[in-house]
């Protein structure tokens, strides 16, 4: 095996593998932030609490009702995302007309109670998921459980079919419009509140999937995601609050960039991002994908 | 003023008042318009012919009075029913989205009905739009953005169309073309309001004209009489 600086070739692979992972949770999430932000103009501070719940909702239907881990990818976004949906229609919607502050209040308050909630009923010591792809690839220079490989393919299909329905297609026309002129476009006939509805429950959704998707991961508990969440928020400023495929980009990147420095300079691994981010707002104030309006 | 019997107007505006915030901009606007006929709401800048269209649509912060269109009343509507019933407008500002293409802007506004024109026939009506559809919308030219402003309410199969000064800051070739299609589109039966600053471009257009003043239509005149009725209007219109 070679060397480089030091570093043997299965540490610079293993963290650089595990960086990946960590990035495709960073993308999924930073996608739903921006998918939100960009049609609600709302920060939606609760990302990290709607991750947890997605964790939670696998993690009872499987103790309860025994649904396996494949229906949960499916009927847990589904769940949560019409949580937010009632979110929406009942609270966030009264903000709209108010500076983004008070939907970063809000959505920020709904955290602490969501999460101080699940913490009451079921503890904060966290509970494992059985991983449902069991063995791995031995690659030479690292064991790569095939659980952890599906996740990187599986958030980058997440990730690009969020972009291709955003992008490419005639709904995701209606939501970049109404993004930039929402009473013209409710004027040729779409309603866009319900749009804005949909948007909303879609991003929480995609946060739920993510949330299913670490649940074999992490341990399933209430703050799963409130550390998490504050990367993410990092990762979006560094892409550009808003924009889709900076978020993407963005957040694979940076698990990359964190997987190394853990490599080369582990003590800087948990606030690498952060020095990124201070960078990249000193030359591009409006994010690395951003346009300043 | 001979004024063109009319067994039901297509849209009949009765009482229309309108607010901005606390500003009351509408005062009382009565007007009408038969189904196929091109008529213009004239007026000084700040008059309140925006704000009419802009009620009509229902995108007024408030507004009150009657609307009727098909014999329907409009007010107490969202904006989006109203556009589902066959209206469809064409602001002054365009609103071409940056963020979508020539065709997406084209291909944005739902269609609500039958009987409007095709992609082909829009590009046919428009060659450049066609040439340019995969650009950004807002890298087109002024004139080309009206055009694809105007092209895009055409799919919908919408009868009455709403186009605010749709002249407005182009070049006198272009105005002239601009003013070919408008004639094009009424001899395809599509009803017209139009609202507009430059009188010579309107009289030429027009069956109708009504005037409007601080929030209320004070005068009507037919096409056929603006001769004889030259004097009154450049007064109503200072020019």
């Amino acid at each position: 095996m070679f060397e480089l600086l030091g570093i043997s070739a299965p540490a610079l692979f293993g963290q650089l593998l595990l960086g990946l992972i960590n990035g495709a949770f960073y993308a999924m999430l930073s996608l739903g932030l921006a998918v939100i932000f960009g049609m609600l103009n709302v920060i939606n501070f609760a990302h990290g609490a709607q991750y947890m719940m997605g964790a939670f909702a696998a993690w009872l239907m499987l103790g309860i009702l025994d649904v396996p881990f494949w229906a949960s990818l499916v009927l847990a976004p589904i769940i949560v995302g019409l949580f937010g949906v009632v979110l929406e229609r009942v609270l966030l919607k009264r903000l709209y007309h108010l500076d983004h502050l008070y939907g970063f209040l809000l959505t920020f308050g709904l955290a602490l109670v969501i999460e101080g909630l699940f913490q009451w009923k079921w503890g904060s010591s966290g509970a494992p998921y059985p991983s449902p792809i069991a063995g791995g690839w031995n690659l030479g220079f690292m064991y790569l459980p095939k659980y952890r490989g599906f996740v990187v393919v599986a958030a980058l299909a997440i990730c690009l079919i969020t972009w291709y329905a955003i992008e490419r297609t005639r709904l995701g026309a209606y939501l970049r419009a109404a993004t930039e002129n929402p009473t013209l476009v409710r004027a040729f006939g779409i309603n866009v509140p319900r749009l804005i509805t949909i948007t909303y429950g879609v991003g929480v959704g995609l946060a739920a999937m993510a949330g299913v998707l670490a649940a074999p991961i992490q341990q399933v508990s209430a703050l799963m995601g409130t550390n998490l969440v504050l990367v993410v928020f990092a990762v979006v400023v560094i892409g550009g609050m808003g924009s889709i495929m900076g978020s993407i980009v963005t957040g694979f990147g940076l698990g990359l960039i964190e997987g190394l420095t853990k490599v080369f300079y582990p003590p800087g691994s948990n606030t690498v991002i952060f020095v990124v981010m201070a960078l990249v707002l000193l030359v591009k104030p409006a994010g690395l994908f951003g346009q300043t309006k | 003023m001979s004024v063109p019997v009319m067994a039901e107007p297509l849209l009949k505006v009765a009482g229309l008042e309108a607010w901005y915030g606390e500003s009351h901009i509408l005062h009382g606007i009565d007007f009408e318009i038969g189904r196929g006929e091109l008529v213009t709401l004239l007026g000084r800048n700040g008059a309140g012919k925006t704000t009419t269209l802009r009620s009509i649509m229902g995108i007024v912060d408030k507004r009150r009075g009657s609307v009727k269109f098909e014999g329907l009343e409009t007010v107490g509507h969202p904006s989006n029913q109203i556009a589902r019933r066959g209206i469809a407008y064409c602001p002054e500002e365009r609103g071409i989205f940056s963020s979508l293409s020539v065709e997406e802007n084209l291909l944005l506004p739902p269609v609500v009905k039958p009987g409007g024109l095709s992609l082909e026939d829009i590009y046919r009506l428009f060659p450049n739009l066609e040439e340019r559809r995969r650009s950004q919308g807002t890298k087109l030219s002024g004139g080309e953005q009206q055009m694809l402003a105007i092209g895009r309410i055409l799919r919908t199969g919408a009868s009455l169309l709403l186009l605010d000064e749709p002249t407005e800051g182009l070049a006198p070739v272009i105005v002239q073309r601009i003013g070919e299609i408008i004639r094009q589109l009424k001899e395809r039966g599509f009803t017209i309001l139009l609202v507009e600053q430059n009188f010579h471009f309107a009289a030429t257009v027009a069956d109708r004209h009504y005037v409007v003043e601080d929030g209320r239509v004070i005068d009507m005149v037919a096409s056929g009489d603006v001769k004889q009725n030259l004097g009154k209007l450049q007064a109503y219109l200072g020019v």
